[in-house]
């Protein structure tokens, strides 16, 4: 069975001025972990804010375990937790006031489903006195997460949960939805990081309200349609430069300590030739390999293809 | 001395008995690009307040730009820029109209502001937005204009908190290339980012841990010192030991 189905959903905002969800089918399988990949902007909170059913559709129909977003917005509310991407604490009420207020609110306690929370809260519990308000901007998100979390949802939607959280706690953040996926939970979640990206089962790649296509991300990462080249040296700016000014290259791009390159033609380089050149120009320590492209590689080919309008 | 720009001694801040910045010490030089990691709740934003002259420190020493954060409060602020973790523009206020505003906060002359104005909507590409309202543009480009208002005034410092936190994989990096490009017209950049790759983008890097600078290098000196393939591992190797202490 599918735990969420969107079926030709259209949302226009401004009196049909802004097309924010552009005529959008997709299916969630019950027990999966799916992701919404895509740029600010894409449309990605208003399909939360439909599934949640907290905004209605211009068109289109939309459910949640086989309940109607529109007739059913009651049994949907009481089933599923959602994150929204800033602001859905109480500035002003503690971190364990905050909690206590969710879990009361959907009728459960803290502590009945405190094994769900228990490896995130823990980590912000030594606070659990302190106001919302006065978190640090990644606790909050630690918290907010506690928050959708507590009543022990059947469908889970988490719009950027990650945002603002550090590299170490966003690896424990992942693990914990593996351990909430064993139990059956179904998780829908929208991220900027494509590390994360690559940790969902199947994503679904968004760009101006339209979704580009949905798959694995290793089908995602396997039509990478070029050969794809790293290149590194001592100043990486000086380098970005004088890459974009070679006429040979299509695209180039920083990533990490290296520039990602792709060459016009798909045209593979003589790498020592390459390494001669840069070095002429200036570029001290230079490194230049053939590598495997990554899924951010993929987002980013996508996207500007997508903005350049090629196929 | 000339070329350190911000000098911190024993920095220090507490909220009552907590200890939020614990006794940092460290320099900043004239053009650097320097990042200020950490896990959350370490202390960046706070620290990053003291050094904009927006909070006091509780105890030790910091001058920025040659001010002192205790008693110069007003000449920092005069002449840093500051674009803060939470969204530092006015979203009922049309593009124009924010540049506008902090223009006028920093004492540019009318004419001044309307000269810089137009060749900031143009440089970004904002033309057709200019009389939006902020708040209708997406992320990526709220966090462009801000950190273009932030140094509108030619700040010799600014002070970035968490500038592409949410931000697309594109974006983030035609954001990397504005830093650039302050940076090399002499702009020092202060940092703070949960993203390892640009991590590896500035030039020296801190990395706090429960109050205190745990680390201070260029990325290739602390990739080599923790034996790291890339700046994920050595944050991974520095921060947890953070988590295994707050058991
Ligand atoms: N006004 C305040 N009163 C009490 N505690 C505070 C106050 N401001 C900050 N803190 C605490 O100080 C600590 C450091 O917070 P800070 O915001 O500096 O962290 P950070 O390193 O910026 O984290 P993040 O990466 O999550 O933004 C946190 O424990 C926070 O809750
Ligand atoms: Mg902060």
């Amino acid at each position: 069975m599918n735990a969420v189905v969107l079926d030709h959903i259209t949302k226009t905002y401004e009196a049909g001025k802004v097309l924010a969800v552009d005529d959008v089918s997709l299916e969630v399988a019950a027990g999966e972990l799916f992701g919404l990949i895509g740029p600010d902007g894409a449309g990605k909170t208003s399909i939360f804010r439909i599934l949640t059913t907290l905004l209605l559709p211009d068109k289109g129909a939309a459910s949640v375990n086989g309940r109607d977003c529109v007739k059913d917005y009651k049994a949907i509310r009481r089933s599923v937790g959602y994150m929204p991407g800033r602001f859905s604490l109480y500035q002003d009420l503690t971190v364990a006031e905050n909690l206590h207020f969710f879990a009361t609110l959907f009728g459960t306690t803290i502590e009945a489903n405190y094994d769900l929370i228990r490896d995130i809260y823990e980590q912000i519990k030594p606070f659990s006195d302190r106001r919302a308000g006065k978190l640090s901007g990644g606790m909050k998100q630690k918290l907010a997460l506690c928050c959708a979390l507590v009543h022990k949802p059947e469908v889970l939607f988490l719009d950027e949960p990650t945002t603002g959280v550090d590299a170490v706690s966003r690896k424990e953040f992942w693990e914990m939805l593996r351990t909430l996926k064993q139990q059956g939970i179904t998780i829908v979640v929208s991220t900027p990081y494509m590390d994360e990206a690559v940790l969902c089962e199947r994503i679904a790649l968004i760009q101006g309200g339209k979704i580009m296509s949905v798959d694995t991300p290793a089908n995602v990462i396997a039509t990478f349609p070029v050969k794809l080249y790293a290149v590194k040296a001592a100043n990486i700016y000086r380098l970005l430069t004088s890459l974009r000014e070679d006429t040979a290259i299509d695209s180039c791009y920083a990533f990490g300590e290296y520039v990602h390159v792709t060459f016009r033609d798909d045209a593979e380089p003589d790498l020592q030739q390459w390494q001669q050149k840069l070095t002429a120009q200036g570029h001290e320590q230079v490194e230049a390999k053939k590598i495997s492209p990554s899924i951010e590689d993929s987002f980013i080919r996508l996207m500007n293809e997508k903005q350049n309008g090629q196929p | 001395m000339n070329d350190k720009v911000i000098v911190c001694e024993e920095l220090t801040k507490q909220f009552g008995d907590f200890v939020a910045v614990n006794h940092i010490s460290f320099d900043v030089r004239k053009g650097e690009i320097f990042g200020f990691l950490g896990a959350n709740g370490a202390g960046k934003t706070t620290a990053m307040r003291i050094l904009c002259g927006l909070s006091y420190p509780t105890s030790g020493k910091a001058t920025v730009a040659g001010f002192d954060v205790y008693k110069q409060q007003e000449s920092i602020k005069k002449n840093i820029g500051y674009m803060s973790q939470k969204f530092s523009l006015y979203e009922n206020l049309t593009v124009v109209e924010n540049i506008e505003f902090f223009g006028g906060v920093y004492g540019l002359s009318s004419a001044e502001i309307r000269r810089r104005s137009d060749r900031l909507v143009n440089k970004l590409g904002l033309a057709p937005e200019a009389k939006k309202l902020v708040g209708s543009l997406p992320l990526g480009w709220k966090q462009k204009l801000a950190f273009s208002v932030a140094i509108f005034h030619d700040p010799q410092i600014v002070f970035l908190d968490e500038p592409t936190g949410g931000v697309d994989p594109i974006t983030r990096r035609q954001f990397w290339d504005m830093i650039y490009e302050a940076a090399a017209a002499g702009i020092t950049v202060f940092v703070t980012t949960h993203y390892m790759d640009e991590a590896e983008y500035c030039n020296r890097i801190t990395v706090m841990v429960d109050g205190k600078v745990e680390a201070l290098d260029t990325p290739g000196n602390l990739k080599a010192r923790f034996r790291a393939a890339s700046m994920d591992e050595v944050f991974y190797q520095l921060a947890r030991g953070a988590k295994r202490s707050a058991d």
